[in-house]
């Protein structure tokens, strides 16, 4: 537990150091998206790392919360303090009433109705253009104001930003620490075995499942009202492969890994500007490479590694 | 409404439905023979389609030659992705598989959006395009080319699983693979065939469905979800049922598209996609069978 608890001050201190050494440059903009991508990719870690089940549809979670938030704070110009607890309250009864019967599937099945999903989402986004602007996206979106500051330059909203995953980081280790995590981990290995044991896991799976969304749709409220506009195509299919990338790069399971993924993934397109439209080939070959080679992720399969190599050293030794 | 424009619906959504019926038996040939949903399957569709064109532009390949060149080098590429993908995978759980295959495909696109560009390309049809009238509709022979080889598939598909003996063994191991394995059924080498017939048959759908709705690097993903639509409804048979469920959600689609509105086309597969997979999850026709939720 103190170890747990030296860790996230250290990365809470690496944190807030950060923009010591890149304020002013662009990466502090890239830095405030790490921010957002690590929410999500925690958000998704905890459904399909912890409790096992897969989604294909994140996006359309982390699009709606956008969108609500966009929508009352633009349209029917409400405080972004109103808006997104109330778009977090919506998403996430939502997804806990689709929930009920999309979590009865299993593997395949429910990777293709969660896949579904989020293609519905993404269609309503472009579709209902009174309301969403359409393909053209929603602009004028404002800025959060806190106790007379406004959150509109990177540095500010790095420290929003960061301060908001931070507690849901906090949160979501806590959680996985709990009698609740462990549970979740049983569904993970055998959801008969658990349910013996008294685990309710149709419930559990479908409360894990609505907090993954609040979460991605508080991700997507934040992302909202920093960047002060949206569009469809950043909730499309593609980004919630992105997430599930971060998450089996990073590592299922560990939430320090979802912020390694989201860091890896949100950082390297920068530094690959010239292959800009081909990313998409490097996630697809990251995808198939970490699954066949390094199953539990980068945090656990470097030590896995070092392990390996210092063992046939030792044994070479021997012989 | 006229009944002339539904019956033009219809027409034009039975050969759609035809394409997805094509590729849902892909996925559930594949499904039989492992337990894995290829979310790679798409992309077999959009190779056949590419393949064609390059033949036809870069070889100058008549189109009778384009057409089985390109299938054998998707095929190629079936078997290459089962042999470095899937039968090298440590632990094959079904999260794994899902994440894996969705790999290959997002790989594959990326690789032919290098090869053929973002643009969408077009193939000529395979016979003219004078519209034929039938009643006070009009079709393409475009049409007639899809319906056609569709039904020569499904045909060849029939005698292929129930009078060869290859056929026969990966019927076996569709129901049990681990007894298919004990009389002597080399599953590795089924599975392997599996991925050959499925890749091939996208292939061939992604051809004859070209000249209609041109084709582009991304037009796999689209068209792969709807053919597992179409084998769900069918309750991921080889047979006949995917072929209903596909020709359902191809007419469905089509009048959705005319009569409510051309922007929710996609979103109907997918809202059909859903509701069954909520209420009737073993298929349209199928019995009720735990072991598929």
């Amino acid at each position: 537990m103190k170890r747990d608890l030296l860790l996230f001050a250290c990365f809470l201190l690496f944190i807030m150091s950060a923009p010591q050494f890149f304020a002013g440059g662009y990466l502090m903009n890239v830095l405030v998206f790490v921010g957002i991508n690590t929410m999500l990719a925690i958000a998704l870690n905890l459904l399909l790392g912890y409790a096992g089940q897969i989604s294909l549809g994140h996006a359309g979670f982390f699009g709606m919360g956008a969108y609500l938030s966009g929508i009352m704070t633009t349209t029917y110009s409400l405080n972004p303090w109103i808006a997104m607890p109330v778009a977090a309250v919506v998403v996430g009864c939502l997804a806990g009433l689709i929930g009920l019967p999309i979590l009865k599937l299993k593997g395949h099945y429910l990777a293709m109705a969660t896949l579904g999903l989020g293609i519905i989402l993404f269609i309503v986004f472009n579709e209902t253009v009174d309301l969403t602007g359409g393909p053209s996206g929603l602009s004028g979106i404002p800025n959060i104001e806190f106790a007379g500051i406004v959150f509109d330059s990177d540095v500010k909203n790095y420290y929003l930003i960061w301060g908001v995953t931070l507690v849901v980081m906090l949160f979501s280790l806590n959680l996985a620490s709990s009698r609740i995590g462990r549970a979740l981990r049983a569904v993970h290995d055998s959801e008969v075995a658990a349910q013996v044991l008294g685990v309710n896991a149709r419930i559990l799976k479908v409360q894990i499942f609505a907090l993954s969304a609040v979460i991605s749709s508080l991700a997507g409220s934040l992302y909202a009202h920093t960047m002060t506009f949206i569009s469809p195509a950043s909730f499309g299919f593609n980004f919630s492969i992105e997430l599930l990338t971060m998450v089996v790069i990073g590592g299922l399971g560990s939430i320090y890994g979802s912020f390694l993924g989201a860091a890896l993934l949100t950082l390297l397109p920068e530094f690959l500007r010239g292959a800009n439209d081909y990313d998409i080939i490097i996630y697809g070959a990251l995808l198939m490479v970490m699954v066949m080679y390094m199953p539990g992720g980068l945090v656990r399969g470097f030590p896995d590694l070092f392990r390996k190599i210092f063992k046939k050293k030792a044994e070479s030794g021997h012989a | 409404m006229q009944f002339d424009q539904i019956l033009q619906y219809t027409l034009s959504g039975l050969s759609t439905g035809a394409i997805y019926a094509l590729i849902g038996i892909g996925f559930s040939i594949i499904y039989n023979a492992t337990g894995i949903i290829n979310f790679a399957q798409g992309e077999f569709v959009m190779l056949g389609g590419l393949l064609t064109l390059s033949c036809l532009e870069l070889l100058q390949l008549p189109l009778w030659a384009a057409i089985p060149c390109s299938v054998a080098v998707a095929t190629v590429v079936g078997v290459l992705f089962e042999r470095l993908a899937i039968r090298p995978l440590r632990q094959p759980t079904p999260i794994n598989l899902v994440i894996i295959t969705i790999g290959g495909s997002i790989l594959i696109r990326g690789l032919a959006m290098l090869v053929w560009g973002k643009d969408t390309h077009a193939i000529p049809p395979f016979s003219g395009d004078d519209p034929i009238a039938i009643g006070g509709a009009t079709i393409l022979p475009q049409h007639l080319w899809i319906l056609a080889i569709t039904l020569i598939i499904i045909v060849v598909n029939k005698i292929y699983f129930y009078h060869t003996i290859s056929g026969k063994a990966m019927r076996a191991c569709s129901y049990n693979r681990r007894a298919a394995g004990l009389v002597g059924i080399d599953v590795k080498r089924m599975v392997l065939f599996s991925f050959i017939i499925s890749s091939a048959m996208g292939a061939i759908a992604g051809i004859i469905v070209a000249p209609l709705t041109m084709t582009a690097y991304d037009v796999g993903v689209m068209l792969g979800l709807k053919g597992f639509c179409a084998a769900i409804i069918g309750g991921m048979s080889s047979g006949i049922s995917t072929v209903v469920g596909g020709l359902i959600l191809g007419v469905l689609e089509s009048l959705g598209a005319g009569l409510i509105s051309s922007g929710y086309k996609d979103a109907i597969a997918f809202i059909i996609l859903l509701l069954l997979l909520f209420i009737r999850p073993q298929g349209l026709f199928g019995k009720a069978d735990s072991e598929r939720v």
